[in-house]
């Protein structure tokens, strides 16, 4: 009975899968664009090339890791929508330390570890305030989240026109690079780093492991689901909203790193790129079951450097993309709500 | 206008709440709803009030049958609720509160509306400012506004589910006087409490649900024990009961108090030795529930000493009473007892007293083998908790129980639960506290389980706790004219008067 029920479920998944795709088509018809040249120039603008491969596999890192960030915060029952801070804090901090190794002398690796742990600290910390603002001033994570988000950018572009600024030049394009050999090293040829597809995936297992293995994600699960109840139990509810939090920062945080250590090299202003919040729609999308956090997030991915093309071949706009990610989200929660629904009456 | 319920049955699951009620409410007449909770009142008033809809019967309004899909579909009908926790909108103003309910027009007709707000006002003498935002009135106040939103909807059937819990003395008597003079008006007035003599000073009728039936409609000149044996019933024969234990004391209370927004409970002095079991009897929200989390550390005393085995503990956190080996039961299975969403398995392991850092589900489906067994749990290790059947979750609750305990705290252990099984948790439950010394703090609605399982009673009367009562030496009957407000020395006089020859038990 419970597998019938798994395959009504991937069923349910696939028609809103289905739906998505046919109102996406439907937009573009209304644009006058072709719908499948459109979507076949996605697929080959994914996959045409090992490059673009590989372009696919590192974008999904960073979004790898903040999705296994958010399937905590939401096992514990939260809406981190700081996330987008929690990860500019991290690429604040790994920027910070790796500034003062700077002519130091030290290894490059000694300094890139100390870089990465920074980023990871830094997230951790921005992540601890969301979940402070809660437990002692009531303050709903998403209110905090959003302000705190703003902060983070505000931050950013303080540091990138004042003290981090690159010197003589009054640019918004980010900070002075970092010497190259603070950059995660890459593979021959290729721009990606496997050591951030290394940590990518090891964020989900752990994360994997902790959810179903061990007493912290279960009463993490258990003060998600009834916080009252749990008290009750004798789960200090409070305490593991806080580490919650903070777990999910340190995976944010580490995300940030990835983004200065093996994208950009230097802090620019957008340095999350909207990875936190893509990160919510896949945790979302998947059902807040973390197996499914790989396959989805390369395909988040793979739409993300799909549409690079489309503005170059059919002067469609790569937001394209935007509009599909958010299209299946929604329309995968409506069939879900449906299927609650039906479920109710019958 | 007259109110009639014909044959009207409700199921939520296995729980069958209504089961098939007929009762017919003149207009003007103001009839006393009563019964202990899970009775089935609200059940019934919210049918009326088209919260919910019943699974079979139908309602009548003048002989007419309707159909109320909905609230707003209750109020068209001319059927307004007074719900026990007022519902407005605190952050709004009181006219604003006033016009959220008007149905006409895009635009609302603040004129009229203030119009409509001081007319009601000066008929009832009701005083409310009507740029005053809700959440600065009393709990008074805004029943006020209610029952004038209502009436300003043109509400002919009102609803009043506890109204006067949380009000104050003249706040009562204003509210008494404008529902007398509604009825006078040919309104009906549909009156839910617990409290009897309110039903004396204002209720034309009563009638008295239990466990989902009608079981009895009472008319003047009434008579308490009438009530009593009516909601609470007491046809089970009390078996040989046990001497109390002559054990040390281990909790004490002293001039303890405790309120909550609606209660001031106390001051309390209460002694309990280790393995005494001391049941709470009364009228729900008198303040047994007060007590009973006070003693268990979710609620802090405003005032007065607890301590455990000689150590303090009015200052503890929950956790430490935890730790002290104290541990509390809640009625409210879903909300307060058992996450749902979880396997049995999942609640036992959470539940395990020393644990690792890796949950070590072998072990912990072991263990809910064997508490499945023992308790007869109808259900499987990965069962989700919300599936199971009430008394099940109640079996799985008391199998949370089972680490070795100096205090336990339940709010109504055996509710839910058939005869057999009430007869073998109590058997366990008895057995902990005269083997281990476990001091068990119960609440039951039923008056022959307090009787039957308790060394001594305290009956709780309006925030007040009558003097420790020696079980032997009192009865349901007894019991019933405490819960009702009669005074003890009273209560002595009157028992002694007419039952001279019965043995004390």
């Amino acid at each position: 009975m419970l597998k019938n029920a798994r395959v009504v479920g991937l069923g349910a998944r696939l028609i809103g899968i289905g739906l998505a795709l046919a109102f996406v088509a439907l937009i573009l018809l209304a644009t006058g664009a072709p719908p499948f040249q459109a979507i076949s120039l996605l697929i080959t603008g994914a996959f045409g090339s090992t490059r673009k491969i590989v372009d696919v596999i590192a974008t999904a890192v960073p979004l790898l890791l903040a999705t296994s960030g958010l399937l905590i915060t939401f096992a514990a029952g939260l809406w981190n929508i700081g996330i987008e801070g929690q990860i500019t804090l991290g690429a604040i901090f790994t920027v910070g330390a790796l500034r003062l190794f700077v002519d130091s002398g030290a290894p490059p690796g000694v300094a890139i570890l100390v870089g990465m742990v920074a980023g990871m600290i830094g997230g951790g910390l921005w992540a601890a305030l969301a979940g402070l603002l809660k437990i002692y001033g009531g303050v709903n994570e998403i209110f905090s989240g959003l302000g705190l988000n703003f902060v983070a950018t505000s931050a950013t572009i303080w540091l990138i026109f004042g003290p981090w600024r690159r010197p003589g030049v009054g640019s918004m394009s980010g900070t002075e690079p970092l010497p190259p050999e603070f950059a995660l090293p890459q593979l021959p040829d290729m721009r990606i780093s496997a050591w951030a597809v290394v940590l990518s995936l090891l964020g989900v297992a752990l994360v994997y492991i902790l959810l179903r293995g061990t007493y912290i994600g279960l009463k993490l699960k258990a003060t998600g689901r009834n916080a009252r109840a749990s008290f009750v139990l004798g789960i200090p509810t409070s305490r593991y909203t806080l580490v919650a939090f903070v777990l999910c920062g340190l995976l944010a945080g580490l995300a940030g790193a990835v983004q200065v250590t093996a994208v950009y090299n230097r802090l620019i202003p957008s340095i999350s790129s909207g990875y936190g919040f893509l990160g919510l729609l896949v945790a979302m999308l998947i059902n807040y079951q973390v197996i499914w956090a790989i396959p989805v997030a390369l395909f988040y991915a793979a739409l993300i450097v799909g549409s690079i093309q489309l503005p170059i071949q059919l002067r469609l706009d790569s937001s394209l993309a935007g509009v599909l990610q958010g299209a299946l989200v929604l329309f995968v929660l409506i069939i879900d709500g449906v299927r609650q629904r039906l479920r109710e009456r019958g | 206008m007259q109110v009639e319920f014909r044959n009207i049955h409700k199921r939520f699951g296995s729980v069958h709440a209504n089961k098939g009620i007929n009762l017919t409410i003149p207009g003007g007449c103001i009839q006393g709803l009563l019964g202990e909770n899970g009775a089935g009142k609200s059940t019934l008033m919210k049918v009326l009030s088209g919260f919910i809809t019943s699974d079979e019967g139908e309602i009548l309004l003048d002989g007419r049958a309707v159909t109320i899909p909905s609230p707003a579909g209750a109020i068209e009908q001319g059927i307004g609720m007074l719900h026990q926790d007022p519902l407005d909108f605190p952050p709004l103003r009181v006219l604003d509160n006033l016009l959220i309910g008007g149905r006409r027009g895009l635009i609302p007709d603040r004129r009229a509306a203030l119009k409509a707000l001081k007319e009601i006002e000066t008929q009832f003498g009701f005083a409310l400012d009507p740029d005053a935002y809700v959440d600065t009135l009393t709990v008074g106040e805004r029943q006020q506004l209610e029952l004038i939103r209502l009436l300003w909807l043109g509400a002919r059937v009102l609803i009043l589910d506890e109204p006067t819990t949380g009000i104050s003395a003249p706040q009562k008597v204003k509210l008494f006087a404008a529902l007398r003079k509604l009825a006078a008006e040919g309104r009906t007035i549909i009156f839910v409490t617990h409290k009897l003599e309110e039903v004396y000073q204002l209720c034309h009728r009563a009638a008295v649900l239990r466990a989902g039936a009608l079981v009895a409609e009472i008319e003047p000149p009434y008579r308490t024990e009438t009530f009593i044996s009516a909601m609470f019933g007491y046809e089970i024969p009390t078996p040989p009961r046990q001497p109390p234990p002559t054990t040390a004391p281990l909790l004490e209370l002293k001039r303890v108090t405790v309120e909550d927004a609606r209660l001031q409970v106390g001051p309390i002095d209460l002694t309990v030795k280790a393995g005494e079991v001391i049941g709470l009897a009364g009228m729900e929200g008198s303040g047994q529930d007060l007590l009973l989390r006070l003693c268990a550390g979710l609620l802090r005393p405003t005032g007065g000493e607890i301590a455990l085995g000689g150590r303090a503990l009015h200052n503890a956190t929950y956790h430490q009473f935890l730790r002290s080996r104290v541990k509390f039961m809640p009625a409210d299975r879903m909300t307060e007892g058992l996450v749902a969403g979880l396997s049995l398995t999942e609640h036992f392991a959470l539940n395990a007293e020393v644990h690792g850092f890796f949950i070590n589900y072998k072990q912990a489906e072991q263990t809910a083998v064997e508490r499945i067994a023992e308790y007869s749990i109808r259900g499987f290790p990965e069962s989700p908790v919300e599936s199971l059947s009430g008394g099940n979750q109640q079996r799985t609750l008391l199998a949370l129980l089972s680490a070795p305990l100096h205090l336990l705290l339940l709010e109504h252990p055996t509710r839910g639960l058939d005869l057999e099984s009430a007869v073998y948790i109590w058997k366990r439950l008895k057995e902990r506290a005269r083997a281990d010394g476990t001091a068990i703090l119960f609440i039951s609605s039923d008056l022959d389980e307090v009787l039957q399982y308790s060394d001594r009673v305290l009956v709780f009367f309006a925030g007040k706790a009558s003097a420790p009562l020696p079980a032997m030496q009192t009865s349901v009957e007894e019991l019933g004219l405490l819960i009702g407000g009669v005074p003890l020395e009273t209560v002595r006089a009157t028992v002694e008067m007419r039952l001279p020859e019965e043995p004390s038990r």
